[in-house]
């Protein structure tokens, strides 16, 4: 019935419904459709760097050119690509995770994925517009404050609105998550994909406060003549290091910990086990979380704040390792003994695990402070934070993809393409990468657009780039198999794993209720337990009765044109005055929207007892 | 109608801010924006007090601040936030009446304050030449006073906004949240210029 309604609404119904959709089973789709256009571009950024190292003195591209590549390639794969896809995994499964029928914040659900796009395509317009940010993703002042051209300005508005977005998002899930909890679903009864989300979402709102300050006093630098950065009028730039890192040490983990949740449910899924250790996964997710917080010096040891400060911030960093590494044995304890198999989602489990360790290992050889002089600013560093990014991220969001695409979608992805994908990718990313290390040890520095063909950096980069090559590919075969499972795929069961969670429990399609009865949890996977009591299904924790839903709103999308019109608006005053005029259109816009969602009730609706035995809204 | 009913029950309930799913959402919700507005403002401090001695001339904090004009401030802003606590104890009455009047009276003196913080921007810029773009401490100063003031504005576009919207209808399970939030919303603004009255101007006198 639900295909024959597909095929006769339009295609601008359709567009309308994702336009004011609340559901956060479609805002996960829109996060994904979003954070994937980013990471093609992102990924097209790091091939041009790729192919212009693939030999010395290259003049692929210009330097100017080159330094435009390397910022933009670090923002986009940071802000619009790992954080929304990380997104997008837990708009699909958090609520289904803790049983509720929806977020705590349906709206601003919506608006923070709008902010987030609106804010993404303004920072990516100025590559048609005069030139992207040319400073690095850090933009470290004055380099950022004297950049010529709207480049950084673009970076500053672009970061701050899709900034905005994800502290409301990190709201909503904390929120959803204290909240909404279905009937029996205790904290430590949560699964642990649902407790990364949680802590994710406090190092959200704690963070990314620090970037919005740090960013409108370079705003206000660059746009409207203060001098916070500026030191012939007093100003101090290793405010914006500090302010920088407050946020962007933490940023680090907001990535990081959602993988590491991924990983928590696959694992256990396929191997026919309960997680091993789940106290102390969720002990030491929260102290990963709260030691994030204090180790955002280890990015400055050679800015000079003395021994005693650096000492205090390699002591902390190091001791990262510790929860990290109960994380590590906890998942290879889960797969002993376990009766294991092996699909593309436990292939990027399986490669991530010794990915991750090379990478975490590095990180505590650049967490020693004097070892780090060395390494500093060179291509050691640089595969570091690829090792951990891609090897923990990317690999998480590949697994994290393939495990829940028959939730998302209800098709499972074609094994075989999934599997070229892992290996294409695995070997493309080890060859890429392992080599920086060493170039970075013989003294290749970071962002450089070029080196000498006297420095024997040529045999390392011609690898790296070849790497990068296979990664290329792996990505490709990744999207031909969505489109393929897309077009030519068979829906499956909605428990197509034999799943362990509350989110395997719902059918296929999901309905956009979730439950139509919210389930009553008895303890850690609550699914598995009704299995091994012999029942197919959840138990109910409540009669059928009317559910109340909220109502779609087009308001998320215009406050979020309106921020973006009033970005340029801010962006080109400073070069003629008029332009304010736009800006105050744009914020106009804004207000006015926030007005209308103010005063216009939204009580949203009822979902009838009798319509739901019919089965309606399926 | 079952809506209706949810939303103005005949008795009203102790905590009406938090009767329904909404409204305990609602103030959850805020009291974690307001966690994240806490680390906004200690940025903003932090800066400052980084900031507070880069002047570039003679207009440094001593020479600059008056305390007479900055405690009228001080006492219209702490009486704003009890005449807010007044309005919500009204709200938990279900005195809808009594809770408009006190929330004027929180309006009235929040335009007083506004007032008297333009007037002591206008007061430097017009007298000590003191602007944003003076020197960092200038810079530092406009931001974290002026961050403050546009809270302040908005807090009382969102409460007269509130109290309109409301002022025939009365109260119900619905906009108590939003009186409630909105009051929370004050007392934060409260708080924090509490931190600015110590930190910028009784340590900028004193320092």
């Amino acid at each position: 019935m639900s295909t024959t309604i597909a095929q006769k609404r339009g295609i601008g119904s359709m567009l309308w419904d994702y336009l004011t959709t609340v559901d956060h089973k479609k805002i996960a789709v829109l996060y994904l459709l979003g954070g994937g256009f980013f990471f093609i571009i992102g990924g097209l950024e790091a091939l041009a760097i790729r192919i212009q190292l693939i030999k010395p003195a290259n003049d692929f591209v210009s330097a100017g050119f080159y330094n435009e590549l390397l910022t933009m390639h670090g923002t986009t794969m940071i802000f619009l690509a790992a954080m929304p896809l990380v997104f997008a995994l837990m708009n699909a499964v958090v609520p289904l995770q803790i049983g509720a029928r929806d977020v705590a914040f349906p709206f601003l659900n919506s608006l923070g994925f709008w902010l987030f796009l609106f804010g993404g395509l303004l920072l990516n317009a100025s590559w048609f517009l005069g030139g992207a940010p040319d400073a690095g993703w850090t933009a470290y002042a004055p380099l950022s404050t004297t950049s010529p051209g709207h480049g950084v300005d673009f970076y500053v508005l672009g970061l701050q609105i899709s900034g905005a977005g994800t502290l409301i998002a990190g709201i909503n899930f904390l929120v959803t998550i204290v909240n909404m909890r279905a009937p029996g679903m205790t904290y430590m009864r949560m699964p642990l994909f649902t407790w990364t989300t949680f802590i994710v979402s406090a190092l959200i709102l704690f963070a990314f406060p620090a970037l919005t300050v740090g960013l409108f006093l370079l705003m206000f630098d660059r746009l409207f003549g203060s001098g916070f950065f500026d030191a012939s009028m007093g100003g101090n730039s290793v405010i914006w290091e500090h302010l920088f890192w407050i946020f962007g040490h933490p940023e680090v983990y907001i990535l990081i910990l959602p993988a590491f949740g991924v990983f928590s449910e696959i694992l256990p899924t396929f191997s026919r086990k309960r997680l091993f250790g789940y106290t102390a996964m969720v002990f030491a997710t929260v102290l990963i979380g709260f030691l994030g917080f204090m180790v955002w010096a280890h990015h400055m040891f050679t800015v000079g704040l003395g021994p005693a400060a650096n000492s205090i911030f390699a002591i902390a960093t190091m001791a990262i390792a510790v929860p990290t590494g109960i994380k590590i044995f906890n998942w290879l304890f889960t797969m002993w003994g376990g009766s294991i198999r092996i699909n593309s989602a436990m292939l990027w489990t399986l490669g991530f695990i010794p990915s991750f360790t090379i990478g975490g290992m590095t990180g505590v050889m650049v967490a020693a402070a004097p070892a780090d002089y060395q390494y500093h600013d060179s291509y050691f560093i640089v595969a570091h934070f690829h090792y951990v990014i891609v090897g923990g991220v990317v690999f998480g969001i590949f697994a994290g993809l393939h495990y829940w695409w028959p939730k998302m979608f209800g098709k499972i992805l074609d094994e075989t393409l999934g599997k070229i994908t892992f290996w294409t990718f695995f070997i493309g990313f080890h060859l890429t990468f392992f080599i920086q290390h060493f170039l970075g040890l013989m003294g290749m520095p970071r962002r450089y657009w070029t080196y000498g063909a006297d420095q024997q950096l040529e045999l390392g980069n011609v690898i790296s780039t070849i790497g990068a090559f296979f990664m290329a590919i792996g990505a490709i075969v990744f999207i031909y198999n969505v489109i393929i499972t897309t077009a030519k795929g068979e829906m499956v069961s909605g428990d197509p794993w034999d799943g362990r969670t509350l989110e395997w429990a719902t059918p296929n399609p999901t309905p956009h209720y979730n439950f139509a009865q919210t389930p009553l949890v008895r303890g850690l996977d609550p699914l598995w337990i009704e299995k091994t009591e012999g029942r197919k299904g959840m138990t109910p924790a409540e009669p059928l009765g009317d559910i109340h839903m909220p109502n779609p709103s087009i308001l998320p999308f215009i406050m979020s044109l309106g921020l973006f019109i009033a970005g340029f608006g801010f962006i080109y005053q400073i070069d003629d005055p008029r332009w304010l005029i736009v800006a105050i259109v744009g914020m106009g816009i804004l207000l006015g929207a926030m007005f209308i969602r103010s005063v216009k009730d939204d009580h949203g609706h009822h979902i009838h007892k009798e319509d739901l035995e019919k089965g309606a809204g399926l | 109608m079952s809506q209706e009913h949810t939303l103005n029950p005949e008795v009203f309930p102790d905590e009406p801010e938090k009767a329904t799913l909404e409204g305990k959402n609602k103030f959850l919700g805020f009291w974690f924006f307001l966690g994240g507005e806490t680390v906004l403002f200690a940025c903003l401090f932090g800066t400052y007090l980084a900031l507070q001695g880069s002047t570039v001339g003679e207009n440094t904090a001593e020479n600059l601040f008056g305390l007479e004009l900055v405690f009228i401030m001080t006492m219209l802003l702490l009486t704003s936030s009890l005449t807010s606590v007044y309005a919500m104890y009204h709200m938990k009455n279900n005195d809808f009446a009594k809770m408009q009047v006190w929330l004027g009276i929180t309006v009235v003196l929040g335009l007083a304050f506004l007032g008297l913080e333009i007037y002591e921007f206008y007061h430097y810029i017009t007298h000590y030449d003191f602007t944003f773009r003076s020197s960092a401490f200038g810079s530092a100063f406009y931001t974290l006073v002026g961050f403050h003031g546009g809270h302040v504005l908005f807090g009382l576009l969102w409460i007269i906004t509130l109290m309109a919207r409301n002022a025939k209808r009365g109260l119900n399970l619905y906009n108590a949240p939003k009186f409630y939030i909105a009051s929370l919303y004050w007392h934060f603004i409260d708080v924090v210029w509490v931190f600015i009255f110590t930190v910028v101007y009784l340590m900028g006198k004193v320092g």
